[in-house]
């Protein structure tokens, strides 16, 4: 937590990084109420995360053969493992979870100033559509579907200038993948027989 | 020795100039540079996205491009910094303090060019201390058994998350996360299934490529889209003659380069800690002997010079360990290690004698890529400036088909760009929560062979842990790993006792994510 404060000030110090944040803390003012200071803070998420991802691995880890210490079997690596992880987790979430504690500067939210849903659904969806339309169609719809989608995520994107893109990129991404690095996957096909 | 070393260098020069590798050499070199220069690709996507053209290559080849493709995007960093005041890469944040308000003064030309020989200065010295040092630490090394590699890997392990960045806790936890997706797949000792969930494809691990590219691509892509401010590009005009330092600048900046690279050596020597806690240092050391540390910050020369040649000196440092124990330092080394893995060469101290010509081709690229990049810096400055205007509306999307078609040419496999959408989404997640996911990488390309080991030296030990304090080599590094999180503890809890005093070195605290932030950072000094 003291390493928090100090990178924060060093941050400050050196690039100014936080600024906005910083503002931002002194409006937010402490609640007195438990569980709001729960939903606030980001290390108690970070180490909640860990935490159920250890119980998880440790869970599912300790289904394979565990073996001995010395014969050990395909289970007891990723069981150990597992097991550091909740236990650093707990570490993580147990000061942001404290209901005082000097938490004040680990009051983040979660989702950033400025959500991005729609970026964020582009981005993701660009290579699913890569996936699906390289598969059926080839790897021209393929790419330009793959870089379309990913163009309209910006704010500033037009109809025109994200096909001229898309377009430009397709071109060029034919050109070296298919003839001079020669990645298998057919240009242009239909119902894909990959 | 110094006779075998120079023969076995000689050699290497014979391998690094032959047309072939020279070639890949100058386009790694070139293109680094160039991504470099661009705001918001670091070394670590630029080469994962490169990655996958290097698989058609034979080893010498693709290495020494992928190593080129690193110092090229240093150097490129460095003028990202200077000219824009956007640290591109991490280690170049110091760079900035000095660099922009000497560009601001119109002597940004003069800090480029001393950049650039300051650069190869600390890439030389730590390419000399390569080729002495990596011999005698394969001798040590060759005697280790399974214990002694298990606490090596450790150290490691637990030094590259720790001294990273950001809280030491989030690195562990993100290295253990990096050991478990390493454990994914087929378990190499006894045939069975782990965490497949009955996908076959699941069956040889994740991919290496899907990993980084989806938490060094896609989950940057997320976090910059949209947030990335217009690039002031008013001071940008930067003319060959610009770059030519006088005579008092060169002298001014001559001893602190030499300190700078020293500074950066040591801190290579310490594992865990990179060019950015080097470049930190170096400044910091700077400034306290400087006899008017209040100029600092206002455009002096030495503040530039320093931390840019400890950078470069730390980075080549860190090609010790990770070529001659296998053991990288940082996520960096990681993913070069792991492409050396991809060409079917295990790392570790045999590599030097069993493919030497890789080991001493690199050493000797590594020079030949300096003078390259010097050489091509002065001319081509005008060029990449120019780059820097490019919109990241259109960087992004290209980038995007970049990741989904190097992912799919790793195996020809639609199913591996589907692990790179989970991942990059996870690792998303994973950057909103305060993680910094580089850890990841280090643990996912150690935690096989440190799974490997550690079963080994339990069979061995017939199952005694205490076998890691008992072997003396072992204990030592296991003494290592204790007092380095007992240093942390301690920091931890005196800078809770006395929070004002703040005087942490820097390597605890990030100037700023490593993310491609710096563009969401306002350009701090007041226009």
């Amino acid at each position: 937590m003291a390493n928090a404060i100090v990178a924060k000030r060093n941050a400050g110090k050196y690039l100014n990084t936080n600024g906005p944040e910083d503002g931002r803390e002194e409006i937010v003012q402490p609640s007195t109420s438990l569980l709001r200071d729960l939903v606030r803070k980001k290390d108690f998420y970070a180490g909640g995360l860990m935490l159920l991802i250890g119980i998880g691995i440790a869970l599912k880890g300790s289904t394979y053969r565990l073996g001995t210490p010395m014969h050990m079997g395909p289970g007891f690596f990723p069981t150990m493992l597992g097991v550091l992880l909740v236990l650093v987790g707990i570490a993580i979430a147990a000061p942001a979870a404290m209901p005082s504690a000097a938490g004040a500067e680990h009051d983040e939210s979660i989702l950033p100033e400025q959500p991005q849903w729609w970026a964020w659904f582009c981005i993701l969806m660009s290579p699913v559509l890569f996936i699906l339309f390289g598969r059926y169609f080839g790897m021209i719809p393929g790419t330009f579907a793959c870089v379309f989608i990913a163009a309209l995520g910006d704010r500033g994107a037009t109809w025109i200038s994200t096909i001229v893109l898309s377009t430009v990129v397709t071109i060029f991404g034919v050109v070296l993948f298919s003839y001079f690095l020669q990645v298998p996957m057919p240009i242009l096909t239909w119902g894909g027989g990959l | 020795m110094i006779t075998t070393a120079l023969t076995d260098l000689w050699y290497g020069f014979g391998v690094a100039l032959e047309p072939h590798n020279l070639m890949w050499c100058f386009v790694g070199v070139l293109v680094g540079n160039m991504v470099g220069v661009l705001p918001g690709m670091g070394p670590l996507a630029t080469i994962s996205i490169l990655l996958p053209l290097t698989f058609g290559m034979k080893p010498v080849a693709a290495i020494l491009m992928l190593a080129g493709v690193m110092y090229g995007a240093q150097y490129g960093g460095a003028i990202c910094s200077i000219l824009l005041n956007l640290p591109c890469h991490p280690p170049h944040a110091v760079t900035c303090l000095d660099g922009f308000p000497m560009t601001k003064q119109g002597r940004g030309g003069v800090a480029l060019g001393l950049t650039v020989f300051a650069s190869f200065i600390g890439a030389s010295w730590g390419i000399t201390e390569m080729i002495f040092l990596s011999p005698l630490l394969v001798k040590a090394a060759l005697q280790f058994g399974p214990a002694e590699v298990c606490s090596l890997m450790l150290l490691g392990l637990l030094a590259g998350s720790t001294l990273a960045r950001g809280s030491p806790l989030k690195g562990v936890a993100m290295t253990l996360i990096g050991l478990f997706l390493g454990s994914v797949g087929t378990d190499l000792e006894t045939g069975s299934e782990r965490f497949t969930f009955g996908l076959t494809e699941l069956d040889d691990g994740i991919e290496l490529i899907a990993l980084a590219l989806g938490l060094f691509g896609i989950a940057e892509f997320m976090s910059s889209v949209n947030q990335v401010a217009p690039i002031n590009t008013r001071y940008t005009n930067v003319s060959f003659k610009d770059m030519r330092p006088t005579k008092a600048d060169l002298k001014r900046a001559f001893f602190p380069m030499w300190r700078g690279t020293i500074v950066g050596s040591l801190c290579s020597l310490i594992p865990g800690t990179g060019p950015t806690i080097a470049s930190f240092v170096a400044y910091a050391a700077e400034k306290k002997i400087s006899k008017t540390p209040e100029k600092f910050g206002t455009g002096l020369i030495e503040g530039v010079v320093c931390p840019e040649a400890a950078t470069h000196s730390s980075v080549q440092g860190d090609f010790i360990p990770t070529m001659s124990l296998g053991i990288p330092g940082d996520a960096v080394m990681a993913l070069l290690l792991g492409a050396l893995m991809i060409q079917g060469i295990v790392p570790g101290p045999q590599l030097i004698s069993q493919h030497a010509d890789i080991f001493w081709g690199l050493v000797a690229s590594f020079w030949i890529g300096n003078i390259l990049l010097v050489l091509l810096n002065v001319p081509l400055i005008g060029i990449w400036v120019k780059m820097l205007a490019i919109p990241y509306k259109y960087l992004y999307p290209s980038a995007m088909f970049f990741v989904c078609i190097g992912v799919y040419a790793a195996n020809n496999d639609f199913f591996q760009v589907g692990e790179v959408v989970a991942i990059g989404a996870f690792g998303y997640v994973l950057l909103r929560l305060g993680f910094h996911p580089a850890p990841i990488l280090l643990g996912f390309v150690l935690g096989p062979r440190f799974e490997e080991n550690f079963r080994r030296a339990m069979l061995i030990a017939r199952g005694d842990f205490s076998v890691f304090v008992t072997r003396p080599i072992s204990a030592v590094f296991v003494g290592m790993c204790v007092l380095l999180i007992g240093v942390q503890v301690w920091v931890r809890i005196r800078g809770e006792k006395v929070p004002k005093i703040g005087a942490e070195p820097p390597s605890e605290s990030p100037p700023i994510s490593p993310q491609m932030a710096p563009q969401r950072i306002p350009a701090t000094p007041a226009e």
